[in-house]
C-alpha cells in the first residue's frame, strides 16, 4: 500500500520526524540527532511488531491533529499526552488501529516532556545521510506545520487490534548515573560532593541542544575554564557554565565546546532525564571510577524485553467513558528493578 | 586561575568520555603543535580495531567506540599503543595535500566588523583585508556546526578577544577572532567579528559530499566584489576551486 501519508494539523511548536539520528558525522561536525528519547522509539517498534525503530513524529509538550489517508496502525509512546480518536479517549503507550476519516487529537503532556507518534510502517520522508531527522540546528528538515502530508511506508498488518506495553518508568525524575569524564577531575571533591548534593529541576532554556538543570542551591561548582581548548563534547556530557548552571547536551548539540563538564549521564539514564518535567526532582550520583561500568542494555535485548510486555488492549477504549480515571500506569515496572544498580 | 592552567593531567592523555568514547589530548590550549598532532593521530587513529569514529578538536581527538561490540579497555590499549609510538607533539609541520580557492567579498556590507577589527589591530581596514588575503591558513577543525572550518593560526595582531553579546552573522560569514577565523555554516549568533562573506557553504546538505573541507585542507581568499559574490551564490560551492598540491 504505498502513497499512503500522515495528515498533520494545527500542530504544536515543536513537531519533527525522528528516528535514532545520523551517527558517524561528529568529525565533519554534525551531531548524531535524532529522538530526545530514542527509549520510546523502541517501545513503538515492540507494539508495532517492528525490527527496530523507524521514523516517527516527536511532540515536545504538545501534539496536533492527525488523519491517515489509508488504514494503519499508530502507536503511542514516549510521555502520556492528552490523545482521543473521534473524541473517544485513546490509551497512551499503546498502538491502535486508525482509518481514513477518523481524527486523532493529541493535546498536551499529561507527565514527562515528550510524546512520539509513530505509524507502523514509519516516516517515509526521503532519507538524508541515512536519516530522515530532523536537526534543525544543522539546517536539515524542519519543524511541521499546519496541513503538512508525511509519507508513511507499508503497514502489513493495519487491522491488528490494539496493543499496549508497560512502558520503562522514566516520567518523575530521580536519579542519575554520571559517568566520569575527561574534565571530571578539573573539579575538586568540594566542589563535586556539592554538585551531588544539589536537587535539580528542568529549566525553561531546554531544547533539543540541551537540557538546563536549575536549583535552589547556591552553585558552588563554577569553575574558571578561560583558555581551555574546545574539545569533543556529546550528548549526555554534563556541561557546567560560567555561573554554575548545569546544561545537559541533547542529540542535536554542538561537536566541539569549550564549557567544562564535570562528568557524562549514563545512557540508559538519558530518557529519565529528557522526560523529567519542570516538577520532577533529579539527582546525580556518581559512578566509581574504578569500577566496572554498566554496560548500556543491547539493542536485541531491549527490544526482547519490550515486546514481552505487549499485551492485548482487552477493553474498548471508545467503551470507557471514564477511561481517564483508571490507573493504567501508576506502580508498573520494567521488571528488572532487583538487577539495576 | 584558570582550570587549563592547573590541569595535572600529563599530556598527551588518554582519557574515557562517555561509555563510547575516548578522549586523546595532546594540549588543554591551543597550540600549533598540539592540533599538529591531534590531526596526524586521528588519521592514522581511524584503522584502529573497534573505533568507529574519529572526531578531531583543535587540541584534540576523540575515538568512538562501541562498547557492546569491542570491550572500551581493548580500544584504550590500542589507542595507547599508538599514542606511545612516538613523540607526536614534536611532529614537523606537514605540508598540506590540497588547497582550496574561496572568493571572498569584504564589501561593507559583508564586513560589518572590518572597522572594529582596524580599530583594535591598529591596521588601516585594506590592510587587514590586504594581510589576510596573503595568509593561507589551514583547516585547524571542523565542528560546532556542519562542517564549519576554524581556520588559522593567523599572526599575533588578529589575537583579537572573542565579543562577550553576540551578534547574528549570515551563512557564509567569514569571521575571525583569537588568531583564527570561522567561515560560517549557518547563519548563527557569534562573538567572532565578520569581516568578509563567502559564496561557499561549508555544508551541502544535498550534495554527494555534504561537508567538503577537510582538517589540514590549506585555504587561500580571493577577493571578489559584492556583485560578483552574488553571482556566485546560486552554488553552494560559490566559486571554490581545489587544488591538490601533492
Amino acid at each position: 500500500m504505498t502513497g499512503a501519508a500522515l495528515i498533520v494539523s494545527a500542530p504544536g511548536p515543536a513537531l519533527t520526524v525522528q528516528d535514532l539520528g545520523r551517527p558517524g558525522h561528529a568529525g565533519q561536525g554534525l551531531s548524531r540527532g535524532g529522538a530526545l528519547d530514542p527509549l520510546a522509539l523502541w517501545e513503538a517498534a515492540a507494539l508495532l511488531g517492528l525490527k527496530g525503530p523507524v521514523a516517527s513524529v516527536e511532540m515536545p509538550g504538545m501534539g496536533a491533529a492527525f488523519e491517515v489517508t489509508a488504514p494503519m496502525r499508530l502507536a503511542l509512546t514516549g510521555a502520556p499526552m492528552q490523545a482521543t480518536l473521534d473524541g473517544q479517549p485513546l490509551v497512551w503507550h499503546a498502538a491502535h488501529p486508525v482509518q481514513p476519516g477518523q481524527i486523532l487529537r493529541i493535546g498536551g503532556t499529561t507527565g514527562g516532556t515528550v510524546g512520539y507518534l509513530t505509524p507502523a510502517g514509519g516516516i517515509a520522508t526521503p532519507p538524508l545521510m541515512g536519516s530522515r531527522a530532523a536537526h534543525l540546528a544543522a539546517g536539515i528538515g524542519t519543524l511541521l506545520s499546519d496541513g503538512t502530508s508525511l509519507p508513511t511506508g507499508d503497514d502489513p498488518t493495519p487491522h491488528r487490534p490494539a496493543c499496549t506495553l508497560r512502558p520503562e518508568p522514566r516520567f518523575g525524575g530521580g536519579s542519575l548515573r554520571l559517568l566520569h569524564g575527561p574534565q571530571t577531575h578539573l573539579f575538586d571533591h568540594a566542589r563535586m560532593q556539592s554538585f551531588l548534593a544539589a536537587r535539580f529541576t528542568r529549566g525553561p532554556r531546554s531544547n533539543r541542544q540541551a537540557i538546563q538543570l536549575l536549583c535552589d542551591a547556591a552553585q558552588d561548582w563554577h569553575l574558571d575554564a578561560g583558555g581551555m581548548a574546545s574539545e569533543p563534547i556529546q550528548a549526555g556530557d554534563v556541561q557546567i557554565t560560567g555561573d554554575g548552571t548545569p546544561f545537559v547536551l541533547g542529540p542535536e548539540c554542538q561537536t566541539i565546546g569549550g564549557y567544562p563538564r564535570i562528568g557524562s549521564i549514563h545512557p540508559e539514564d538519558l530518557p529519565r532525564l529528557i522526560q523529567a518535567d519542570a516538577r520532577s526532582p533529579l539527582q546525580f550520583t556518581l559512578l566509581d571510577d574504578a569500577g566496572a561500568v554498566p554496560l548500556p542494555v543491547p539493542p536485541a535485548a531491549r527490544l526482547k524485553r519490550l515486546a514481552a510486555s505487549v499485551t492485548p488492549l482487552l477493553r474498548d477504549p471508545a467503551q470507557m467513558q471514564d477511561l481517564l480515571s483508571y490507573q493504567l500506569i501508576s506502580g508498573v515496572t520494567a521488571g528488572d528493578d532487583l538487577d539495576r544498580p | 586561575m584558570p582550570a587549563a592552567a592547573r590541569d595535572p593531567v600529563a599530556l598527551p592523555a588518554l582519557l574515557p568520555l562517555g561509555l563510547d568514547g575516548v578522549l586523546v589530548r595532546f594540549g588543554t590550549t591551543f597550540t600549533e603543535e598540539a592540533n599538529r598532532a591531534a590531526r596526524a593521530f586521528a588519521a592514522e587513529a581511524a584503522a584502529l580495531d573497534g573505533v568507529t569514529e574519529v572526531v578531531p578538536a583543535p587540541a584534540s581527538v576523540l575515538l568512538r567506540l562501541d562498547p557492546l561490540d569491542q570491550p572500551a579497555d581493548q580500544v584504550q590499549g590500542a589507542a595507547r599503543a599508538l599514542l606511545d609510538s612516538r613523540d607526536w607533539l614534536s611532529l614537523p609541520p606537514a605540508p598540506a595535500a590540497r588547497c582550496w580557492h574561496l572568493p571572498v567579498s569584504f564589501a561593507t556590507a559583508h564586513a560589518p566588523d572590518l572597522p572594529e577589527v582596524a580599530r583594535i589591530t591598529g591596521l588601516p581596514e585594506a590592510e587587514v583585508v590586504t594581510r589576510i588575503l596573503a595568509e593561507r591558513p589551514r583547516v585547524l577543525a571542523i565542528g560546532f556546526a556542519p562542517g564549519q572550518p576554524y581556520l588559522g593560526q593567523l599572526p599575533p595582531v588578529f589575537d583579537l578577544p572573542r565579543r562577550a553579546q553576540l551578534q547574528d552573522v549570515p551563512a557564509g560569514a567569514l569571521t575571525l577572532a583569537i588568531r583564527q577565523m570561522v567561515l560560517f555554516s549557518n547563519a548563527s549568533p557569534t562573538g567572532w567579528m565578520q569581516i568578509g562573506r563567502a559564496a561557499f557553504r561549508p555544508f551541502q546538505p544535498d550534495a554527494t559530499d555534504p561537508m567538503p573541507l577537510c582538517t589540514g585542507d590549506e585555504i587561500r581568499f580571493h577577493a571578489v566584489s559584492d556583485s560578483e559574490l552574488e553571482a556566485l551564490g546560486a552554488d553552494p560551492m560559490g566559486g571554490a576551486r581545489l587544488e591538490v598540491l601533492s
